[in-house]
Order: C-alpha cells, then sequence, then structure tokens
C-alpha cells in the first residue's frame, strides 16, 4: 500500500490505472445504472488507507435513468472541492446485498507526497509502527494547495 | 465492451475509446448500421420510428394537427441525422415544447409516444417519462427548493420531463413564493443540457399563454408550441367504443344512439373533460349495469350478459334526467 510503483494512492477500482477520462467514467456510470445501483460522489483530503468513511457529496442518487445526472454532480463537486480526492459509489439495494459494489477514484490532488513511516517506542524493546501521510500535517482544507 | 477502455502504460497498445456520447451510441440497438444511413429509409428502418408514429395514428383518435406536428418533428430529426452522418453541421435542435389544451385531451398521453419517438430516433438516450407538478420542484422553506428541482432534473436526464400544470410554478400573488427558483434553474437545465433532457410543460391554454407572458425567458427556449383541440361528439364516440374494446364491454342494441345523445348534451354542460369525461361516464354505467345484473339473483349470466351496456345503464345519467344540471356525481 505504501511502497506502491504509481507514487498515488490505491484504493478501490481502476486506481492502478491512468485516471480515468469523463467518457470512461461516464461508461462506468452507465453500467452500474443498467444494474440498478445507486451512485453518490464522496469526497475527502485524508488519504489514510483506513479512512473508509469519505465525507458525502450531497445525497445518494436514486432512481436515475441516464448518466448525465451523476456527471452532472461529480462536476459540481470537482468545482467544489478541487485538489480533493472524490470518488464515485455505487450502492446495491437490493435485499441480502445492500451495500457498496463499484468504488473509483475520479479526482487526485495534483501531487500527492505520499506516506511517512512512523515509529513509537513502547514497553522493552517494542517498536509501534504507523503510517502518516505527509499531507495531514496540514489542516484541513489547505493539505494539496 | 470486449475491448478495454482503457491502457495500461507500457503494455498492449492503446484502444482510441470511443465516444459515448456521439450520435450513434445513444440508439440501443445497432449503432453501426445508423451511423452509416445514408437514405430516409434507411434511417427509419434501423430506428423503427415509424411504427411508433403509426401506432400514434391508430391509438389516438383525431388530434390531427398534433400529429401533423410530431411528423414533422420526426422528418427533421432523421434528416438532421443523415446530415450528421455525412459529417455535415447539424446542431442539435432545441426540443422543449409546451402541450396546450383543455382537460382530456391526450396531453399525458401523447408526451409518452414523444418521449418513446425522441428515443429512437437518438434525441434523448433513454426514453423514459418524468411527470411532474408543482409539488416535486417547489420546496417549502428558503434553500429547499433548489435542491428539489435538481433532483427531479437528474431523475429526467436522458428522457422526457412532463411538467403538468405548469403555471402552478409561478405565483405572482405570492412575491416571496419559491416557484420563481424553480423556474430559473429549469431554465438553466433547458438551455445548457439540450442533449440530455426534453422539457415538456402542459397546461391550459389560457392560463399557460398567461404564464409565458410573464416568463418570456421560458417561452422563447420552447421551440414546438402543440395545441391540443377539443374533440367533436363523433370523436368523442370513437374513444368510448376503443375504451370498451379495451375493458372487454360493448354497447348493446341503441346503446349507441343513446351515448351520442349523452355526449351531446353533456359537451354543453360545464366541467366537461373530453376523453375524461367520456371514461368517467363508461364508468358509472359500468356500476349501473353491476347493479342491474346484481338484482336477478337467480338468473345465469352469460359472457353477453357481462359485456353488454344496456340503453337503461345509460340513460339512467343525471344528464339527462336534469338537462341543465352539472356534472353527474361519479
Amino acid at each position: 500500500m505504501i511502497t506502491n510503483p504509481t507514487g498515488r494512492i490505491t484504493q478501490g477500482q481502476f486506481s492502478f490505472l491512468p485516471d480515468l477520462t469523463d467518457d470512461e467514467i461516464t461508461a462506468q456510470i452507465e453500467y452500474g445504472l443498467r444494474k440498478g445501483y445507486a451512485w453518490s460522489v464522496e469526497y475527502t483530503d485524508d488519504p489514510h488507507p483506513r479512512n473508509t468513511y469519505w465525507d458525502m457529496f450531497g445525497m445518494p442518487m436514486f432512481d436515475l435513468r441516464d448518466a448525465a445526472g451523476v456527471m452532472q454532480e461529480l462536476r459540481e463537486c470537482r468545482k467544489t472541492f478541487q485538489g480533493h480526492y472524490i470518488r464515485m459509489v455505487a450502492f446495491d439495494s437490493t435485499r441480502g446485498i445492500e451495500s457498496i459494489t463499484m468504488s473509483f477514484i475520479v479526482n487526485r490532488p495534483p501531487t500527492e507526497p505520499g506516506f511517512g513511516l512512523e515509529r513509537q517506542e513502547a514497553e522493552g524493546r517494542t517498536l509501534r509502527y504507523t503510517v502518516k501521510s505527509y499531507a495531514t500535517d496540514r489542516p484541513e482544507n489547505e493539505r494539496y494547495s | 465492451m470486449s475491448t478495454p477502455r482503457y491502457s495500461i502504460p507500457g503494455s498492449a497498445p492503446s484502444v482510441p475509446p470511443r465516444d459515448p456520447e456521439g450520435p450513434g451510441a445513444a440508439i440501443a440497438q445497432a449503432p453501426d448500421a445508423m451511423e452509416r444511413a445514408r437514405s430516409v429509409a434507411a434511417v427509419l428502418a434501423e430506428s423503427q420510428v415509424e411504427q411508433v408514429l403509426a401506432d400514434l395514428d391508430r391509438d389516438l383518435v383525431g388530434l390531427a394537427p398534433v400529429k401533423q406536428r410530431i411528423r414533422d418533428i420526426a422528418a427533421l430529426l432523421v434528416i438532421d441525422k443523415l446530415r450528421m452522418n455525412l459529417g455535415l453541421q447539424a446542431e442539435t435542435p432545441s426540443m422543449h415544447m409546451s402541450f396546450t389544451g383543455n382537460p382530456g385531451t391526450g396531453k399525458t398521453t401523447v408526451a409518452l409516444r414523444m418521449a418513446e419517438i425522441l428515443h429512437r430516433l437518438g434525441y434523448v438516450r433513454k426514453g423514459h417519462l418524468v411527470a411532474v407538478t408543482r409539488d416535486d420542484l417547489v420546496g417549502q422553506y428558503i434553500g429547499h427548493t433548489a435542491p428539489k428541482t435538481k433532483e427531479v432534473l437528474k431523475k429526467a436526464m436522458g428522457g422526457v420531463l412532463f411538467i403538468d400544470e405548469a403555471y402552478y410554478l409561478y405565483r405572482p400573488e405570492n412575491e416571496r413564493d419559491y416557484g420563481q427558483e424553480a423556474i430559473e434553474i429549469l431554465l438553466q437545465v433547458m438551455e445548457n443540457q439540450r442533449d440530455d433532457l426534453v422539457v415538456i410543460l402542459a397546461g391550459y391554454k389560457d392560463r399557460m399563454e398567461t404564464f409565458f407572458r410573464s416568463n418570456p425567458g421560458l417561452s422563447s427556449r420552447i421551440a414546438h408550441h402543440l395545441d391540443f383541440p377539443d374533440y367533436s361528439v363523433d370523436e368523442l364516440q370513437q374513444i368510448a367504443e376503443r375504451m370498451l374494446a379495451q375493458r372487454h364491454y360493448r354497447f348493446g342494441a341503441g346503446a349507441r344512439e343513446i351515448f351520442h345523445q349523452y355526449l351531446e348534451r353533456r359537451i354543453q354542460q360545464p366541467h366537461f373533460a373530453n376523453a375524461r369525461s367520456v371514461r368517467n361516464a363508461l364508468d358509472r354505467a359500468r356500476l349501473r349495469q353491476a347493479s342491474r345484473l346484481f338484482a336477478e339473483r337467480d338468473r345465469e349470466l352469460g359472457r353477453d350478459d357481462l359485456t353488454t351496456l344496456l340503453p337503461a345503464d345509460l340513460l339512467a345519467s343525471r344528464v339527462f334526467a336534469e338537462g341543465s344540471a352539472g356534472e353527474a356525481t361519479p
């Protein structure tokens, strides 16, 4: 996760690939809509791998038929949160599943500084390890500007 | 989607992504054949739009000017498709419409067909109809309207947004009404996202005219103003017969003439709602037929008895009893 050759965070689908173009994102959304998923847009500026719950941008979009509506929401989110991580999340509301079935990053900050390894000395000669993003040294909303 | 749309650096040569927004991709079936079409017949065959137009002619009684206008629109879209195939400049025409007419003249029904036609010709991508009224668009407090309207618009993307009784959006008597906000958002989307959705405003003619006069921006963005004429008595009679046939009923001996007389009287009365009144009248006749049969406990009822409306079922109507009375209660 930390030492990955692309130098970018990799979460969800397609994250080892080059950034998806808008047309490719539209095609993925279209696929999800055909399957009956509800899309929503989420954003964050804390790239820690354990940061699972990102902030929602608006409500999940149920009952949509066409990707244009979702893309419009994504465009608005990009405008509001430039330089944040933005991901598309597809929720399958089928009884018995009722969970996220697709999730991929559609917007990244221009530079991703990566993570540093922190060592904490504990009792005896124990060492505890954790990772910390260099970006999170700065306060929220100023991390990637 | 047999070939991947992405490319991994350093692996196989990249495949140029096909433009999914392109004109052909909008048609679900065989986009390639559609793009190669060079004649009107080819486009018609490929889009199967002729079938829908024929259905429209067959299923809907009367409405000649409306049908003609729909044919014109279809022709324009077909020719645009051909122009586009040859690489000529084909600006997407504005397809927003307003349907004006008295109640029960078939505005909603035609809107549904319109969605289908626009979809077959590739003007809208999905071809569903989202029917809304003021309540679905306008919020109840500050800041409620914009998200509400946007949500409805998002649902309608790729299809047709049908706003029934659109004039309720604008309430001049209340200057703090939020309807104006909904209209502004609507205008913006109608202008900027013409490829994504078609808006149809519907309502009574006189009130729609007032509405357009107070919102000139809206009126000028609507290319097609379709006026739905009232039905004549003969057309109403035809509609009635079709409604009965659909529900496996028929007029018994003499009932057809009685119903014709009923229509002639009813049409003079206030609150006449064209096809809707016909349907209500038939529903009431079915009620009377049911109680007539119900009264004869021991009679064995055959197919004919159950499907036939007798003159007595129609003559019991208040329209015949009073002549000048208002709407007979449903």
